[in-house]
């Protein structure tokens, strides 16, 4: 069903020097002790990262439940925070789709897709053969996910002596991390236009409208970026 | 569990996974030899980009407790770590976590 050679050469990338481990625990950490705060039990907080894994979902179902938010609202909010995903998704599973390949694994292995599996994802693909391809990628996604959930739980349990100071340093690493990965990727003049047009253009749109600033911002400069790179 | 958090930790979810599944039924469409996927990685890099950019400039949360200027030295200094240590990802995450906290203590 699923080559364990493949599996586990995913699984290893949470190892070594491009480890996104550091930085989804950092995140994860900060996830559970807030969630803490937000008066979750241990069981609800781990359901949470198990089920939705997305870290800016999950800070927005908090901001949402603290100013009592209404359901519909919250699914609204949150969809509009994980669109991206969307795009990441397209932009993925063409690279893992293969004919020998059952259809449920993609569909299943989907929930894996957020930005440090995916980057490493895309780091990695062209090393595997297709038809191994979505079998590595369950390992990478397998790995990034226990780590996600298992830091949820740490952040749980620490978050009475996590203070203010060492939250910051928490909430620094993952844009950082993201940031890097970002530069390291920026190989191609689609990709390196695309990078540095989003991160100009999504904060622009954020003066006009925050929720929608980041689709928007990233559909104009990836658009732009992307007939600009067609036409050399 | 309370029901209420739990139908909350499920709306959330089901929000979450509707992009990915979403994805899935279009990339089933999309050879990735095409200008269409072309397309789409851009605009999956570019959203990101100002994802990760809005979370520097506009923070929510504790982040939004720092001066945009020390938070802005940081991510300069940080990307010289990413550099100077041959592309290591470990060495700038840490250094940008202690860094920040230290300027949080002292300033």
């Amino acid at each position: 069903m699923i080559d364990t050679k493949y599996f586990l050469k995913g699984f290893k990338s949470i190892k070594g020097v491009g480890s996104p481990a550091i930085a989804l625990g950092a995140s994860f950490v900060a996830i559970g002790a807030l969630l803490k705060n937000l008066g979750f039990s241990i069981q609800e907080s781990i359901f949470s990262t198990f089920l939705t894994y997305a870290l800016p979902g999950s800070l927005v179902m908090a901001e949402s439940m603290l100013i009592g938010a209404s359901l519909i609202n919250i699914f609204i909010a949150v969809w509009l925070v994980n669109a991206r995903l969307y795009p990441m998704t397209v932009a993925l599973m063409p690279l893992l789709m293969h004919e020998n390949q059952p259809r449920w694994k993609y569909y299943l292995s989907c929930h894996f897709i957020a930005v440090s599996s995916w980057l490493i994802m895309k780091d990695n693909y062209e090393n595997i053969e297709k038809e191994n391809r979505i079998d590595f990628w369950i390992g990478i996604g397998t790995a990034t996910w226990s780590v996600a959930i298992f830091s949820t739980v740490v952040g749980y349990a620490a978050s009475d002596f996590l203070n203010k100071d060492m939250l910051i340093g928490l909430a620094i690493i993952n844009p950082i991390y993201f940031i890097c990965m970002m530069i390291g990727a920026m190989k191609t003049i689609q990709i390196s236009l695309s990078v540095i047009l989003g991160a100009i253009l999504g904060p622009a749109f954020y003066f006009f409208s925050p929720e929608w600033s980041i689709l928007f911002g990233g559909f104009f400069a990836g658009t732009i970026a992307f007939f600009i790179g067609e036409k050399k | 569990m309370t029901s209420n958090i739990v139908i909350v930790i499920i709306i959330t979810s089901l929000a979450t996974y509707l992009s990915r599944f979403l994805g899935v039924v279009s990339a089933e469409k999309i050879k990735e030899t095409s200008k269409m996927f072309r397309w789409f990685n851009c605009l999956a890099y570019s959203t990101l980009a100002a994802l990760i950019a809005r979370i520097v400039i506009f923070p929510s949360g504790s982040l939004s407790e720092i001066d945009y200027l020390i938070r802005f030295i940081v991510v300069i200094l940080s990307v010289v770590v990413f550099y100077l240590t041959k592309k290591n990802l470990v060495y700038p995450t840490l250094f940008s976590a202690i860094i920040l906290s230290l300027f949080s203590s002292y300033l």
